[in-house]
């Protein structure tokens, strides 16, 4: 259903200031995009808002109660990221409202980067680069000995898209991959664990990539991260409050885990302090996602569900809801 | 066999020094107050030099060892060894293949991720409060892009392994072509670079493959091109390399070994598209302990005149 035959159909432009995706100037040719943010407001924002049927949730922007009240008539929030930790879920489900997220978009990308951020860990990739770049090669002769990376057991946190890919390429370095999910999957050739305490204890790379939820919140805690040990590492691509990391960062520095690479923190753009001096520790700013590909992919699939929306036709990377009948 | 005289000929390995201590009367060639006073000495009591990449077995430590029977080395490759004199003096030459090779492969596919996804920068990136600031910029994504491999053995073909799992398409060329499933043989070096995006320079060093990788090898791969080298420094022209990463000709590398180790130019310590090492191929706890090993293995088997494990010569 598109708009009357004058206007195009509104969609609601929800963003922080400084975050924007290259597909905005398109998106206000093609549709009526009412953005709260825009000096001068939209003349009609009042009455088009009112009566705005879908929200274009870009970066991630909290999808609060409180948001979902302005715009009563929304059918429909399309997010930009993997997760929906930033969405009140409840909320949407109870007022029935459908989110899609960023499915398979940035799978590759992500998958990639936690696998060579493991190996960065294990082999000290960035620490020999800085012995290199100081000039302590001539000087010291030997780097020192990291950890084999082919053959160690790995554990994923969360066997959705990313974990699945992730699971693949250490397949090939001759890994064995065992994993826990909220659910045992079906004709899934890897080892299942019933939860993150057991998977650690048979771990030698724990990998972290599942959704944050209330229940996942600091899933990662002192008795998972002291199971897996000093010959353990992690790797978390997922978010930071999937792991405590206070408790994280006192392990590291104390030794009770063998490293970490993380993509992702607690309180971004705050990196513990703790950790900048340790070699087995690889720190990242939330950048697994930022190749040209993966915002390539992610735009596509934003103006394809957009277009979709508005033609009644399916929707991609739909979060499933389970709506009360 | 604790009368046999076993010469090491660098600090290689703590754990080898120690494994051929208990075995042979170890003398290190790198303790004497001059290398050649001590050869002089000892010279009719060395029957095995245990050597590495930074000092083998060349003409003029051959010649002084009358007694030399087995070159035991502690890598796989040879280019530190003279193969031609051990054969005319019937010296036997062993070395380590195939127990680092899991290690050199995964360390380059580390190599090529680190390149591509910046993560050295990254770290740097995250470590110095610019984050506040903004996000870091956008890196080049590793999956699916076109795999070229220089030398296809042992080493190579774990690389190809690795990156079929991440979608990549795999073109090599090697002296011979092989029987292989998917992977695209190139005639020559520059084909091959022209037609890949991360060229993996993963062959031996011999006097045919010095500076295989040259200026045009290096223009062919091209400035969103990557090269890894985790096989000899000599292998690439290093000079050119250095021009071209300056000049933006080549996109960026991941580098583990360099023509005059434990020198690395310094234009390169200066530049972000690049990953620096220093030669840590097999520098794991587990792999240098199974190298070492094998290389007292191999030692054993000669004084006990049984079949050599892994002989080259």
């Amino acid at each position: 259903m598109a708009g009357d035959e004058e206007t195009p159909p509104a969609l609601i432009l929800h963003h922080l200031p400084n975050f924007k995706l290259s597909i905005f100037a398109l998106l206000r040719s093609k549709y009526t995009v009412l953005d709260p943010l825009d000096d001068p407001p939209h003349p009609s924002f009042p009455e088009l808002s009112n009566a705005a049927r879908l929200m274009l949730c870009a970066g991630p922007t909290p999808v609060t109660a409180a948001v979902l009240d302005r715009y009563p008539a929304l059918e429909c929030v399309v997010g930009s990221s993997a997760g929906i930790n930033h969405f009140d879920v409840a909320a949407c489900r109870s007022r029935r409202i459908r989110i899609t997220c960023a499915g398979d978009s940035f799978s590759d990308d992500v998958a990639d980067y936690a696998v060579g951020l493991a190996i960065d860990v294990l082999r000290r990739v960035s620490a020999a680069d800085r012995f290199v770049r100081a000039g302590s090669w001539p000087v010291r002769r030997e780097y020192g000995l990291g950890s084999k990376v082919s053959g160690k057991r790995v554990g994923i946190v969360g066997l959705g898209s990313i974990g699945s890919r992730i699971a693949k390429r250490f397949e090939s370095f001759g890994c064995s991959i065992a994993y826990t999910s909220t659910k045992k999957k079906p004709n899934i050739p890897y080892t299942f664990h019933a939860n993150a305490a057991r998977l650690a204890s048979n771990t030698d790379i724990l990998i972290v990539c599942c959704a944050l939820t209330d229940e996942t919140r600091h899933l990662i805690n002192t008795e998972v991260m002291a199971t897996l040990g000093n010959s353990g590492i992690i790797v978390n691509v997922g978010r930071g409050a999937l792991v405590d990391e206070k408790a994280l960062v006192e392990m590291l520095v104390s030794g009770e885990i063998g490293g970490a690479g993380l993509d992702v923190f607690e309180h971004e753009p705050r990196v513990p302090r703790e950790l900048f001096a340790l070699d087995n520790v690889v720190l990242s700013p939330h950048h697994a996602v930022l190749t040209p590909d993966s915002l390539g992919a992610i735009e596509d699939l934003l103006l394809a569900n957009i277009e979709a929306f508005f033609s009644n036709q399916p929707l991609k990377a739909e979060v499933q809801l389970e709506f009360a009948s | 066999m604790e009368n046999v005289g076993v010469m090491m000929t660098t600090p290689m390995s703590a754990y080898l020094e120690q494994q051929l201590q208990q075995r042979f009367t170890l003398f290190k060639l790198w303790e004497s107050p001059s290398p050649t006073q001590s050869l002089t000495r000892r010279a009719d009591l060395v029957k095995a030099v245990v050597g590495d990449t930074k000092i083998g077995a060349d003409s003029e430590l051959i010649d002084s060892l009358p007694r030399l029977e087995i070159v035991s080395t502690y890598s796989v490759g040879l280019d530190k060894i003279d193969l031609e004199k051990c054969r005319e003096r019937g010296i036997r030459v062993t070395n380590t293949p195939d127990v680092l090779t899991e290690d050199v492969s995964d360390l380059a596919i580390g190599l090529a991720l680190a390149s591509l996804r910046k993560i050295c920068a990254c770290h740097a990136f995250a470590t110095t409060g610019s984050w506040k600031n903004g996000d870091f910029q956008l890196a080049t994504k590793f999956s699916g892009k076109s795999i070229g491999i220089l030398g296809l053995g042992r080493i190579g073909s774990a690389i190809a392994k690795r990156a079929e799992a991440f979608g990549c398409n795999i073109s090599y060329h090697s002296r011979t072509k092989r029987q292989t499933k998917n992977y695209r043989y190139y005639s020559n070096a520059v084909d091959l670079a022209a037609n890949c995006q991360i060229l993996f320079v993963a062959c031996s060093l011999t006097n045919e493959t010095r500076h295989i990788v040259n200026r045009e090898v290096i223009d062919a791969l091209g400035p969103r091109g990557v090269l890894v080298n985790i096989g000899r420094g000599a292998l690439v022209d290093e000079h050119e390399l250095v021009s071209a990463l300056c000049e933006g000709r080549l996109g960026s590398a991941g580098l583990d070994v360099f023509e005059n180790e434990p020198h690395v130019p310094e234009p390169l310590l200066e530049l972000e598209n690049v990953v620096l090492l220093p030669h840590v191929g097999t520098d794991t706890v587990e792999t240098s302990m199974t190298m070492a090993d094998l290389v007292v293995a191999n030692l054993e088997c000669h004084f006990l005149k049984k079949r050599l494990l892994t002989p080259v010569i």
